[in-house]
């Protein structure tokens, strides 16, 4: 299906819970409100002709100090899908308040949501409600802090042993 | 120096068994990162280092004389990496083999040990991203050296 179809038929089934599109190049990029995500995602992974049956990524990003967006939220969370039947793909984001950063979990669409949303947890520190197991993926349980936030301190350094170089 | 310090039969004796070391490494690799198929490069046919006795790797560090870390070290693999030098039995050295193991490298992050020489004694130092053969083969020649001329334990 053509990537302006596949936002088409989402603003239909959201409504006004879908804020905004975007399109470059044949990126195909969707808005929507955190109350929307799940119903959205389970409609691109279950509707016969989006058929998303993959999610190849879900990521975050921090907007922080990000120029035109000094006011808005300050993450967005992203997933990017893809059709293996119908060889399609969109892109759907999530703006995230830094004052309460949760969005619900897809682990209950995708399985492997769950590594992905263990890793964004432990990068950036966004909550996934409804995760089975939401612990670090990659860094130790001592670490503090999520340092793929722009506000963790580049020379800041958290050895387990030696010194702290 | 060993028993009568100085006097001939031991320093005779401190050099046939530093010669004999130094022909007969046996390394740990301890490969993490993608200096592991510059290492493997030297390993085999083409540069051969059998020819310095340093071709039978073993996999257990209880075996090794010599620990070559190969590769970037995070702080998460930090204490796995004290633990295998700890295993081995003395003499021991250790090789640290490209810029990451040196000093962190271009890795100057949250991530990655700023050189291992924070948490391990190191012998030799082989910088390169990753080295050449050529360099970790002199790297090895330095560290013969080293071997033979040290002060012998018995």
């Amino acid at each position: 299906m053509d990537g302006g179809a596949i936002l088409a038929r989402l603003k239909t089934k959201l409504g006004p819970r879908l804020t905004e599109t975007h399109a470059h190049r044949g990126d195909h990029t969707a808005v929507v409100t955190r109350d929307g995500i799940t119903e959205a995602l389970a409609f691109c992974r279950d509707e016969p002709e989006l058929r998303f049956d993959l999610l190849s990524d879900l990521t975050a990003v921090d907007y922080l100090r990000y120029p035109g967006r000094e006011d808005g939220p300050r993450f967005d969370v992203v997933y990017h899908l893809y059709s293996v039947p119908h060889r399609h793909r969109v892109r759907l984001r999530v703006p995230v308040e830094q004052d309460d950063p949760v969005v619900p979990t897809a682990t209950g669409l995708w399985p492997i949501a769950n590594w992905l949303e263990r890793e964004v947890w432990d990068m950036f520190g966004i909550r996934f409600e409804g995760h089975p197991d939401l612990r670090r993926l990659l860094l130790y349980e001592e670490f503090q802090g999520h340092p793929l936030r722009k506000d963790y301190p580049m020379d800041r350094r958290q050895p387990l042993i030696g010194p702290i170089v | 120096m060993g028993v009568g310090s100085g006097g001939f039969f031991t320093s005779k004796l401190d050099q046939a068994i530093g010669w004999a070391r130094k022909y007969s490494i046996f390394q740990y690799p301890f490969v993490t990162a993608c200096c592991g198929m510059e290492y493997m490069a030297t390993s085999c046919s083409h540069y051969d280092i059998d020819r310095f006795g340093a071709g039978l790797p073993r996999f257990s560090p209880r075996q090794a004389d010599v620990l070559f870390v190969v590769g970037t070290i995070s702080h998460k693999m930090a204490p796995v990496l004290k633990r295998i030098y700890d295993q081995m039995c003395e003499p021991k050295w250790v090789v640290a083999f490209g810029v990451c193991t040196c000093t962190g490298g271009f890795y100057n992050n949250y991530a990655t040990v700023q050189g291992i020489d924070t948490i391990i004694p190191v012998d030799i130092y082989i910088p390169g991203c990753p080295p050449r053969p050529e360099s970790v083969i002199d790297g090895l020649m330095k560290l013969q050296d080293k071997i033979a001329a040290g002060a012998q334990r018995y």
